[in-house]
This record gives structure tokens, sequence and C-alpha cells, in this order.
């Protein structure tokens, strides 16, 4: 274990990193790859098995046409071939994760071979290879008893609950990815990001890593300019996009300061901890790995139709890169700008307000401003706190002129605390802009009254000095009128 | 030269998780090795032109659709189960203890 550290500049200066990913994502079809057993979350322990994913003795698996499919389109987003004939493969491990002693997966034959996905990092593309898009079946959870902390290590015995076995779960590898240099974790993490979007556009998984529907591994070495690529370590339990980053980092600092000491790399599975930030090794025992893999008897092989896969290329929705270049040109925005509306997760919510009949500029001002002030103050996610279309009406009674700037954010506070509709809002408050001149105008003149001195400077041509009459107006009306038509009332009276 | 070694064996009733006796070892190298002569035969006839068969029916694309069927009752689940807990399957430890 190396005692040194390094900084991150000197380490990847000195180093040059080369990345992989792979990203397992749990399809959402409604029943199992293998089985007609639901794939609902949440059941009781094992009341979604049957002789199939329990693996007994006489049972055979049938492939779920839908995850077939599911998997097909993730390939062809990707950009990948589709094989025109593949089979299933038996990996080989005992573990009692699995009831068979083998999940069916795709060993030397995936579904999807060849294809790549890009990548924006500070404006400038970065294209990542897809080595393989293939599908398997996921595994059972266990809970581990008498040991420390619920963990493997010190167990004396396990429980095991087969509801997740046989779940469909297509993996998603990367190529090797050189030359990113420092900026390695970003890319990988950008990867995972744009991934996810596009597993969501298929509307395949609802890809949600915090609930293990989206996991991830990331590999890692490190080579000095010229050299081969050195020893890569797989970094396991990788939850979140913020984690993928660190994890990249936390092995890049950890690797160089192991090689500036003259330290080798060991391949190893290694496990992300999200509290410390950095990675440590697995276990040991795991290493030995021998799967032995062999065509799945029990199936026989996959030979997709070209019509099939050009029926379900053709029906493939437009990418989340293609819709969101559409949109920023659309709203006139900056790169720059763009950048922040993603970053605030606001996509859809300010298209949607758009489609509702706002301008991209109010709708993008409401979301990125007031709503992404109160989303980060209180932890919520942003699409929760209001509805696109309440935030069109909003700018609809700005518009009408029945709401100020000012008043249309308290309006919004009601709103976000659920007193109802803008509308509703507006009228409980009382907050509706003082429009009726009559009562206006007699503000107006009350306040002239009560400030002779400053009248009569407005009057002999210093119109700057009617600032205090507009103010006193203001107050009277408790800010419920527009500033604009007050000066105009006031100017009206005392100079035309 | 035998087809399969006695290390290769122990190697694979170690990933079985067989125990094995060296006096077995020697008996299983011994037969295993007569199988594997005996189906290394088949490639003596086998031409580079033939694909391996993995499959003995001519059969491709047997797919079902995402319909949801009766699963198996709890009891049913459980029957043969030796000591279940809360609805899961109790196994033994998985790791063996560290050194």
């Amino acid at each position: 274990m190396s005692t040194m550290t390094v900084s991150y500049e000197d380490a990847t200066a000195r180093y040059e990193p080369v990345i992989g990913l792979e990203t397992h994502v749990e399809l959402g079809t409604r029943t199992k790859m293998f089985c007609g057993c639901p794939t609902e979350f949440g059941a009781e322990p094992n009341t979604h098995v049957c002789p199939v994913c329990l693996g007994l003795p006489g049972s055979l698996p049938v492939a779920n046409r839908a995850a077939i499919e599911a998997t097909i389109r993730i390939g062809l987003a990707l950009n990948c071939t589709i094989a025109s004939w593949c089979r299933f493969a038996r990996k080989n491990y005992f573990y009692p994760d699995m009831p068979k002693n083998f999940q069916i997966s795709q060993y030397d034959e995936p579904l999807c071979v060849d294809g790549w996905l890009d990548v924006l990092i500070d404006g400038q593309t970065v294209r990542v290879g897809i080595e393989r898009v293939h599908l398997e079946e996921d595994t059972g959870k266990t809970l581990h008893l008498g040991g420390a902390t619920g963990r493997i290590h010190g167990a004396t015995e396990s429980l095991v609950d087969y509801n997740r076995a046989g779940i469909p779960l297509v993996e998603i590898v990367t190529k090797p990815v050189p030359g990113t240099g420092a900026r390695a974790p970003q890319v990988a993490r950008a990867y995972v990001t744009e991934l996810r979007e596009v597993v969501r556009s298929l509307g395949v998984s609802d890809v949600r890593m915090e609930q293990g529907s989206m996991r991830c591994d990331v590999n890692t070495s490190l080579n000095r300019p010229g050299e081969p690529w050195g020893t890569r370590t797989e970094t396991k339990n990788v939850n979140s996009l913020r984690s993928v980053e660190r994890a990249v980092r936390s092995e890049i600092l950890r690797q160089a300061a192991l090689l500036d000491e003259g330290g080798r790399i060991v391949q190893e599975t290694r496990h992300f901890h999200e509290d410390t930030g950095d990675t440590r090794p697995g276990r040991s025992k795991e290493t030995a790995t021998d799967y032995r893999y062999f065509p799945e008897p029990d199936l026989v092989p996959l030979a997709p139709d070209p019509a099939w896969v050009a029926t379900l290329r053709a029906a493939l929705p437009e990418s989340p890169r293609a819709r969101r270049d559409r949109l920023q040109a659309a709203w006139g925005l900056s790169d720059h700008d763009m950048q922040s509306v993603l970053n605030a997760g606001a996509l859809a919510l300010i298209e949607t307000t758009v489609a509702a009949g706002t301008t991209p500029e109010a709708a993008r001002k409401w979301w990125l401003g007031e709503l992404s002030r109160v989303a980060n103050e209180t932890a919520a996610d942003l699409g929760t706190l209001a509805t696109p279309s309440q935030v069109a009406e909003l700018q609809k009674l700005i518009d009408d002129g029945k709401l100020t700037d000012k008043l249309a954010r308290t309006v919004l506070e009601g709103v976000v605390s659920g007193e109802g509709s803008p509308a509703e809002v507006m009228a409980a408050r009382g907050l509706e802009v003082v429009s009726d001149t009559g009562a206006l105008g007699a503000a107006v003149d009350e306040a002239i009254a009560a400030n002779p001195d400053v009248a009569a400077k407005v009057r002999d041509g210093k119109v700057a000095a009617a600032g205090v009459i507009v103010g006193a107006v203001m107050k009277a009306t408790r800010g419920q009128a527009d500033a604009k038509t007050v000066r105009e009332l006031v100017l009206a009276r005392l100079t035309g | 030269m035998a087809a399969i070694s006695r290390e290769e064996v122990a190697h694979l009733a170690r990933l079985s998780r067989l125990a094995v006796t060296d006096k077995e070892l020697d008996t299983f190298a011994g037969q295993l090795d007569v199988i594997l002569q005996a189906v290394a035969r088949v490639g003596e006839v086998a031409a580079a032109d033939i694909p391996p068969t993995s499959h003995s029916v001519p059969l491709t694309n047997v797919l079902r659709d995402d319909v949801v069927i009766p699963c198996l009752s709890p009891q049913d689940v459980l029957a043969g189960a030796p000591d279940p807990q809360d609805g899961r399957f109790r196994v033994p430890r998985i790791l063996e203890e560290e050194a």
C-alpha cells in the first residue's frame, strides 16, 4: 500500500489514463427474461418466482421477445451492428445468488457489436467506442447474517430472495478510451450521463442508479506517455454519476502514487466507497474466476431478421443529442446557457412550458431562477415543485398585466407550497396588480397632496424628483401597482 | 499424453465445490481421460467447413410474448428448502474463513 500522495495535476501530467466502462441496465419489461414471472420491484421475498427462475429440474427457459427488442433498440441507438445470428451462453459459477449455479448470459456472440456514443466535454466531442451490448439475466438478492454490518465477510449464513433473479439485464461495454488525459473522470461521467439519456429516451428502462436499475463498473489503467497501456483495475459499486467521476479520479491518484514508488498495479476488482470517495480491494477469493462458458443448450440461437431490425431502426426516437441541438437552436441559447439548462435538469420542463405558450426566455427564467433556487435549498427534484402549465399560467398573468415580476415571485412561492394554481394563489392572497386607473389615480392624487414640495419641484421640470411620489404610491398599494404606469400617471398630472 | 491432467481435475472439482480425495482424483482423471479421448475422435472427422453443433434441432428465434403468468405459491417455493426464514432460502456460509 502506497503512503505517498500525488496531486491530480502531477498524476495526469506523468501518466495517461485509459478508461473503460461496463454498464448494466435492468430492462423495464413486464416479465423476466426467460419466464413469465413479473418484474415489479418491492414484492414479498420469493413471490415472483417459478420453476424456470428457480432452476428446478425439467424447467425450460424461453426468451422474452420484448427484452430482445429492447436490446436491439439500445444497440441501434448506440450505432452498433446487430448480429445476424448469436447464442446465449452459460456462465458457470458457484454462488447462491443464482439457484441454477449458472447465469444465462452472452459470451463470444453478443447481440450488438461495434458502435459508438458521442459525448460533449467543454464543447468538444469525445467519441466513446462501444464494444458490445449483450443480454443476460439479473441475479437474486442475498442478506448476510452473523457477521458485522450485514457484509458477506464474517457472515455465518445468508438468506436469498430470487425475485430479481431472471430479470432481463443489458450489459453495455465500451472499448478502451485512451487519450482523454486529465479529463478522463469527466469523460466517464459524461458517457454514463449520455447513455442514461439514450436508454431513457428509448423507454426501455427507468435507469435509476440510486435504485440499481442502472449500475456501473469502471476500468482504469495508467501508462507513461509512449508506453503500452498499464494493468487495469475494475471498480464496482459505482452507483451515481458523481461517483463515476470520483471513482476514476481516485483510481488515477492511487495508481499514480503506487507507480511513482516503483510499485506494480494488480489486476483486481475494487469497490468504490461513497463515504470516503476511494476504492478498496474486493474479495480476494473472487479472483479465481473460471466461468467455463458454453452455449446454452436450452435456448435456441437468435437470428434477428433484417426486416425486423429495420422496423426497429425506423421506429427509434430522436436521439437525446439531436433533441438538445434542436431545442438549443430553437431557443437561441449559447452553449453555456444550454449547459445550465441541462445541469438543472430543466430541458423537458422548459420544453413543455414553451409548448404551453410561454416564450423560451420566460420559461428558462422561471425554471433556472426562482424554481432552481428552491430546488437547491430544499434538495427537491425540480419537476416536483411546479408543473410546466403552472409556470406558463404565471407568465401569462404577467403578460396580461395582472402581476408584476415581483408579485409573480410571491405567487410562485404559494404555488410551490401547494396553495393552488397561480390564478388561485393570486386571488387568495390578493396579489393582483392594481390596474383600476380610478383607484390608482386616487392613490396618485393622495401622494401628490402629501408631498407638495416634491410636486412643486417636478412641476418646475425636475422630473427625477417624481420618484419620491411614485415610491409613495407603490407603498400605498403594497407594491401591487405597476411602477411604470404609476410614473406615467404622476407625470401626466404634474407636467401634462 | 493424457487429455486431462490430475491438476485440471482438481481445479474443476474446486470450482464445482466437490470434495475429492487424492485417490478419487487419480480415478476420475483416468476416467475423464478416456471420455475426452473418445470425444476427441469426433475432431478427426470434423471438416473445417462444419461448425460445431451446439443445438441438435435447426430452430432459431423461439420467443415468448411479454405476458405475466402466475408464479408458484410461497409454500411451494419453499417446500424443498431445508430451513427458510422470512420467506427466504437459507444457505450456508458463502465465503470461507479468511486465512
